[in-house]
């Protein structure tokens, strides 16, 4: 057994688990944070993706005990109140899910992409960057649409935030 | 998974110290090790966590000679400038190992101390000729990758980091499995001042090789052109559900010809 303390979607958490214990059966089971899925064994799916320190990382691909001491993010982490984020407005807005089995990994992922690309995105860009994210029901369509849409909205929203600041 | 004791260690003499007399591994990104975990497939009593230790991490260039150490993530050699201006074949390659998540966690040291027979790193290794530094020696590539996950690395050994110089000229492309997008087959071309080396992921039956024939063909001239017609021998070539080895033999040519035609 370990002890764990890790930062979760802003507030200090900690437990003692096993050392084997995967940080997504930690989310999920010691806090409650069942937003975040399990849809494969093979690490492929991306259902499980979460930021750890700033990063989009399978949390079923690492022990809670290697994130001891990290800040960790995960889809519950997102929203503002009842405000949707950005990104989860334009997966609603444009139908961006159907049973919604991968949507907080997608939406995890779709978040990391555009903090990674502040140059903006195209479709080929989004497509090639959602490789480790599996969907079973969209087939990817709306999925596209809605990350680049909320793309679009975020950096309007920083250039705006950028010309108040001026 | 069965059940595993967990140590983070803070300097390389500290994780050989804390896996001695242990059936220890050594962590380092955990994208190889933990599925293997989880599947049973590995079942270490102890896991040392190579991932906080700062010597382990970075990349330098100074003029042609690149060093970068065993715990950089594919995603900081994919995006590295410097790296980019010398070689860009070498962060093309690594900004197309699995997807966004896996690049942000694995690293060059365990893709290469695990040397799967289908990863990108150790055909780039290989024809770069570079040398693979550890905690005890420095291994040219040549001899460091001895088979199918196997490698010169001796028990306890840690990869620190590897070097090489920027070669003029390189390139890689690989052609995907649709399911697992690993290399069904990746070739790696460099052109130096010394020759040209091509070296072959994903289709050798004992791992990463370099091609006789490639290499010949490229030498008189590094052009796709100079590919046309070469024949590689399917023989010791890996034959799967996905391909035989006289397909892998042909994809061996078209790779090379990708490759070189990226190299520019
Ligand atoms: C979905 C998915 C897709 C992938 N796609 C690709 C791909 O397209 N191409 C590709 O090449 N790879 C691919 N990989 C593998 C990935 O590149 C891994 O990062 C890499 O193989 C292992 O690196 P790691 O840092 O995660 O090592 P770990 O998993 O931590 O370790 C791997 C092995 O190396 C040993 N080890 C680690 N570090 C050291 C060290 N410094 N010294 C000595 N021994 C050490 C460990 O004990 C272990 O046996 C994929 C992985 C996943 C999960
Ligand atoms: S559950 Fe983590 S990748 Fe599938
Ligand atoms: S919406 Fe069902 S798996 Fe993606």
């Amino acid at each position: 057994m370990s002890d764990v303390s890790l930062v979760v979607n802003g507030r200090k958490v900690s437990g003692s688990v096993e050392d084997r214990t995967l940080l997504v059966h930690f989310l999920r089971e010691n806090l409650g944070l069942t937003g975040t899925h399990v849809g494969c064994d093979t690490s492929q799916c991306g259902a499980c993706v979460v930021h750890v320190d700033g990063k989009a990382v399978k949390s079923c691909t690492m022990l809670a005990v290697q994130a001891s001491g990290s800040e960790v993010v995960t889809i519950e982490g997102l929203a503002n109140g009842a405000e949707l984020h950005p990104v989860q407005a334009a997966f609603k807005e444009h139908h961006g899910l159907q049973c919604g089995f991968c949507t907080p990994g997608m939406i995890m992922a779709a978040t990391d992409m555009i903090r990674r690309h502040p140059e903006g995105l195209d479709e080929a860009t989004v497509r090639a960057e959602l490789e480790g994210n599996i969907c079973r029901c969209t087939g990817y369509h709306n999925i596209v649409k809605a990350v680049l849409a909320a793309s679009k909205t975020m950096a309007k929203s920083k250039g705006k935030a950028k010309a108040k600041a001026a | 998974m069965y059940a595993v004791t967990y140590h983070r260690a803070a300097s390389v003499a500290d994780a050989t110290k804390l896996a001695k007399g242990k059936d220890a591994k050594y962590l380092s990104g955990g994208m190889t090790l933990i599925p293997a975990m989880k599947t049973r497939l590995a079942a270490p009593s102890d896991l040392i966590d190579l991932g906080h230790i700062a010597d382990l991490k970075g990349i330098k260039v100074s003029g042609k000679t690149v060093t970068i150490g065993a715990g950089t993530t594919h995603s900081e050699v994919a995006n590295n400038a410097k790296l980019k201006s010398v070689c860009p074949a070498l962060t093309d390659l690594a900004g197309h190992i699995g997807d966004p998540h896996v690049r942000h966690k694995g690293t060059i040291g365990g893709s290469i101390a695990n040397n799967d027979p289908a990863a990108d790193y150790p055909a780039a290794m290989l024809a770069l000729d570079a040398t693979i530094v550890t905690n005890k020696r420095e291994i040219a590539a040549a001899k460091f990758f001895k088979g199918l996950f196997e490698t010169a690395l001796k028990e306890g050994e840690i990869v620190t980091g590897v070097t090489f110089t920027a070669p003029e000229k390189a390139g890689y492309e690989k052609f995907r499995n649709p399911a697992s997008r690993y290399a069904m087959t990746g070739v790696f071309v460099a052109k130096s001042k010394d020759g040209v080396r091509a070296a072959v992921t994903g289709a050798g039956d004992n791992g990463v090789f370099r091609s006789k024939e490639v290499e010949a063909a490229l030498s008189k001239s590094f052009a796709a052109s100079a590919l046309e017609g070469v024949k590689v021998p399917s023989k010791n070539l890996m034959g799967d559900l996905h391909a035989t080895p006289d397909y892998r033999a042909n994809l061996v040519v078209v790779m090379a010809k990708r490759a070189v035609a990226k190299a520019g």
